[in-house]
């Protein structure tokens, strides 16, 4: 087996709290299907059979009742429950996995939506025979107005600094600007090496990395490393560059894992050198050290030192430049996605189930899903309206986000909201760019809420 | 059969008569058998073949002639239209059947060996040829040579391998319906092609073959999809790197492989790794040393005996391809070292090509033994691979000097020897290498300075080609097109409709320019190569 795939979908979705107060992120609709279902559909559009999911309780009894989950997802899921405290990250949940771990993997977040062709990531981990291959994409402005936020409120996000080589390919630098407060440094020996550095900071990491399978044994041993993104990939990043370690001899790539057994009693004083050493410089079995001096390719030129300057630890990353990349982690983002993620996957715009009267306004870039009624002399324009929903009549939706369960008294006028679950709109309610939480009831004639917020 | 031997029998005598029999045939209100139909209408378009022909040879000649159109068709290992001229080599076979035929039926005495065999042959010949394929060859080929000896040869039908007929729809189809068997997904060709190579195939890096294949691989072992990628990007480039890493591919294979129950070993790995082998094909076409370490490999398969354990046998193949990279690969490039050595004295300044490994481990290993010479690497666009060269050689401290192919007569009179790496070596003695190879020896010739070619004897090949038409790679044209100043002149090449880019990858160079082959084996002249293919055929 080449690849085994893990979905992390115990995420709390931190950065929109107020969307994910009753339902966790994972199950968030999204175009009236749950979020995890996108990167799901992603796996097994590429071909995976089989796909790891690594989640809290509550989302696997959530996904065992879902309709859409059921249906259209005919991978098998290995679920894999942890606690909902909050306190694994993601590196750490992979050390939980490690047993089930036989080949290298391709971790995916569940808040991913993207029509990525897959193979220019893993084609990069092939052939290059890479520890790391990850995907970014060139960050898209949003321009939906976000409801609850009065004025543009430019979120101080923290910028990322990813610097690359100059095939655009190969990872040399990788940093937060949180860790960057006195300057942005490289070393030189990474400017010796690649003196022609790109850095670019408008790139949004969609959290897709494909990983040997000697990093997971190496996070097993090394327990305080607990976020990849935070830290696994900037170590690897670094550690391309740093001096090898003196490593005992290892013989050949099937022989080596019983070898390294019997190294154990020897590393024992230090067991994080091993580790380190076991990726940083896996010596190539002998064949293919041959087949690479034999072979007259070099990634690089005008310096003496050979393919890869004799590192063994490579990482890889593919930048799209075009093409739908979302991460759905914050309200915005969640506004953009519920807008364009129907149109790529060819939703139909109206579930057979639905009632819809015929007196209904509906344009043509709305979604309204399964069991939804509708009444007469609705106005429903680029919205998307989930399941079980009830409008009454009269009622004017434009530019909104309406989820399941939800019930729209007569005469409502909703714009660039988002209304969560089971939440009650009363009659006559005027809501502009407001966010409704959970199961929150809207007295009627409640005029002119204007970018609120009710949590 | 009896009929048939009857009739043939009958036509040995004279044409004309068998037609007479027919008509007698009809006459009589017996009705014609289909083959005796076939063979009526056969005769026909003979014999207007031969009015066209103009043949002042006796009828005999004219008639094994125009057999080989007809013995050609109806073989059914040939699929496609061989050319014409490769037809009379099936002409001996059928010939001297029926010509031992007609003694053994006139005179009927105790029928010897070759007789009996020459009879079998024939009735094989006609059922095949009754079983409704375009006319029938052994009766047909009766009015032939009486004189004829039975050949002791067995002449093969050639057929042309099917990477040089992408011009042909059938032979594409059929490739086409040999992938969709094997799984394999097929590599649509790219762009527009010169006409003189339209016959090649002409793929795209950008478009690379793991596109239509699904992530993780399930049909295709994840090391041999590593190996396809890094063929079809030129990581792994090289005619030794290549089969070195095949090899190091197929050894995980081996190691991962389960013999599933009620099969052999023996035979079902084989049929494992031929998909392997077209996958790989796909990817990049084949190498001739690639294509004799496959055959050597499949041969030690085969030969694994049925009563072994499948831990022994992997393990033995293991080692048989471990055994076969040393002697091959590494202990031939020792061996190669030592004899160029020889040729390569003080004071001498030698001309590259290319990066050839074993080219550049000689001069690494004269230089050790504290040769002192200078060497001029020539490179050529669009690869560039003699900046890998000289960087190996730079950084073990040998003195170069670098300059492109276009200056090579300008360097040339200060060249003492040229020192050449083969890719392949083929039965006629001509050299298959990297293009540019043959203008090198060209104007060395001129210049009267040796050319040495070093080349391992698992690269000789049996092929035999005098051009670099016929059998050549077309690499990817979009390589040709550089930027230059800020401005991609080429860009939009397919837009121009009469613009056609070019990359070839070999060429040919005729033993005229060769002055000695130094192998494993020894130094020899280059048309000394078919000796050494024979020896190595009976050795195997």
């Amino acid at each position: 087996m080449e690849l085994q795939a893990v979905l992390m979908a115990a995420g709390g979705g931190s950065r929109m709290t107020d969307l994910t107060y009753n339902t966790p992120k994972a199950m968030l609709p999204v175009g009236n299907k749950p979020l995890m279902w996108y990167p799901l559909n992603l796996l097994e559009r590429m071909g995976f059979e089989e796909v790891i999911v690594i989640t809290t309780k509550e989302v696997q009894k959530m996904m065992s009742t879902d309709p859409k989950m059921k249906l259209d997802v005919k991978m098998k899921l290995d679920v894999v429950c942890i606690q909902e405290d909050g306190d694994m990250g993601t590196a750490d949940a992979l050390r939980h996995i490690q047993q089930k771990i036989k080949t290298d993997i391709l971790v995916v977040s569940c808040d991913l939506i993207t029509d990525v062709a897959l193979h220019e990531v893993v084609d990069l981990f092939r052939a290059h025979n890479a520890t790391l291959a990850m995907l970014m994409s060139k960050a898209h402005e949003f321009t939906e107005t976000v409801p609850g936020q009065k004025g543009k409120k430019k979120t101080a996000e923290q910028r990322d600094f990813v610097g690359v080589d100059q095939s655009g390919k190969r990872l040399l630098f990788m940093a937060n600007e949180a860790d960057l407060e006195d300057g942005l440094s490289i070393r030189k020996s990474i400017m010796r090496k690649h003196p022609r550095m790109h850095i670019k900071t408008g790139l949004v990491d969609a959290h897709l990395y494909c990983l040997k399978k000697a990093v997971v044994d190496f996070l097993a041993d090394n327990k305080s490393i607990s976020s990849i993104r935070g830290e696994l990939v900037p170590y690897l990043v670094r550690k391309q560059f740093s001096k090898t370690t003196n490593c005992p001899k290892i013989k050949d790539d099937a022989e080596d894992q019983n070898q390294k057994k019997n190294d154990e009693p020897h590393g024992r004083q230090n067991p994080l050198k091993l580790c380190e050493c076991f990726i940083i410089s896996t010596p190539n079995s002998p064949l293919l050290q041959l087949a690479q001096d034999r072979s007259c390719w070099n990634d690089h030129r005008g310096d003496m030192s050979e393919a890869y300057h004799g590192g063994k630890l490579r990482c890889y990353v593919h930048i799209m430049d075009e093409g739908p990349c979302y991460r759905v982690n914050t309200l915005a983002a969640y506004i953009e996605a519920n807008r364009l993620a129907p149109k790529l996957f060819e939703e139909v715009p109206v579930h057979p189930s639905a009632v819809i009267s015929e007196r209904c306004q509906m344009g043509s870039d709305s979604y309204i899903g399964a069991m939804c009624q509708i009444a007469d002399k609705t106005s429903i324009k680029r919205s998307t309206i989930g399941n079980s929903t009830t409008v009454k009549e009269k009622v004017k939706v434009a530019n909104s986000i309406i989820m399941h369960g939800v019930t729209i008294e007569e005469g409502c006028n909703i714009q660039g909201s988002v209304i969560c679950s089971n939440a009650v709109i009363g009659r006559g309610a005027d809501l502009k760019y407001c966010l409704v939480g959970n199961g929150q009831q809207i007295e009627p004639e409640g005029k002119d809420h204007w970018h609120e917020h009710t949590p | 059969t009896d009929v048939i031997i009857e009739s043939s029998v009958g036509y040995f005598t004279e044409g004309p008569e068998r037609k007479d029999d027919i008509v007698k045939a009809k006459q009589e209100g017996k009705e014609l058998t289909k083959e005796e139909k076939q063979r009526l209408r056969k005769e026909k378009k003979q014999q207007k073949k031969s009015k066209e022909k103009k043949d002042d040879k006796p009828s005999r000649d004219s008639e094994k002639e125009k057999k080989p159109a007809s013995a050609a068709s109806p073989a059914p290992q040939t699929p496609t239209q061989p050319p014409a001229q490769k037809a009379p080599s099936a002409a001996p076979a059928p010939v001297p059947v029926p010509a031992s035929e007609t003694p053994s039926a006139a005179d009927k005495p105790a029928k010897s060996k070759a007789e009996l065999k020459a009879e079998r042959r024939a009735r094989q010949e006609a059922e095949r040829a009754s079983k409704g394929k375009k006319g029938d060859v052994g009766p047909q080929a009766a009015p032939g040579k009486p004189k004829a000896p039975p050949s002791e040869l067995q002449p093969v039908v050639k057929r042309l391998p099917e990477h040089v007929q992408v011009d042909n729809p059938e032979v594409l189809k059929k490739l086409a319906k040999k992938l969709e068997r094997q799984q394999i997904p097929l590599r649509s060709d790219y762009g527009y092609k010169v006409s003189l190579f339209s016959h090649l195939h002409q793929y795209s890096r950008k478009a690379p073959l793991t596109q239509q294949l699904g992530i993780p691989s399930t049909v295709i072992h994840p090391a041999i999809v590593r190996l396809g990628l890094q063929y079809s990007q030129g990581i792994v480039a090289g005619s030794n790197a290549r089969s070195v890493a095949l090899l190091h591919a197929f050894k995980q294979v081996i190691r991962d492989y389960t013999t599933p129950p009620n099969e052999e070993l023996s035979r079902d790995l084989v049929n494992r790794l031929k998909p392997y082998i077209s996958f790989l094909n796909q990817c990049r076409p084949l190498s001739a040393s690639m294509g004799n370490a496959i055959k050597y490999i499949k041969k030690e398969i085969s030969n694994i005996p049925s009563q072994c354990k499948e831990e022994e046998a992997k393990r033995k193949l293991l080692n048989c391809i471990d055994c076969y990279i040393n002697e091959k690969i590494v202990l031939a490039a020792k061996a190669i070292a030592k004899y160029s050595i020889e040729k390569i004295s003080d004071g001498d300044v030698i001309l590259v090509y290319g990066c050839s490994s074993l080219v550049n481990h000689i001069l690494c290993e004269a230089f050790e033994k504290n040769r002192k010479f200078r060497v001029i690497v020539v490179d050529s666009r669009p690869r560039l691979e003699g900046r890998e060269a000289l960087r190996r050689l730079v950084q073990k401290g040998i003195n170069c000097t670098y300059v492109l192919i276009s200056a090579v007569s300008y360097i040339l009179p200060e060249v003492s020897k040229v020192f050449l790496g083969a890719h392949a070596l083929l039965a006629n003695g001509y050299v298959m290498s990297r293009v540019g190879t043959s203008q090198i020896a060209l104007v060395a010739k001129a210049f009267n300075v040796p050319v040495l070619v070093c080349c391992e004897t698992y690269k000789f090949c049996e092929r035999v080609q005098t051009d670099s038409f016929v059998s050549n790679e077309l690499d990817d044209p979009d390589d040709l097109i550089v930027t230059r100043t800020g401005t991609t002149q080429l860009e939009h090449w397919q837009e121009v409709p009469s613009l056609g880019l070019l990359n070839l990858v070999y060429d040919v160079t005729p033993p005229d320019f060769v002055d000695l082959v130094i192998t494993d084996l020894g130094m020899i002249p280059c048309t000394s190569v078919p000796v050494v293919l024979r020896v190595k055929n009976v050795d195997q």
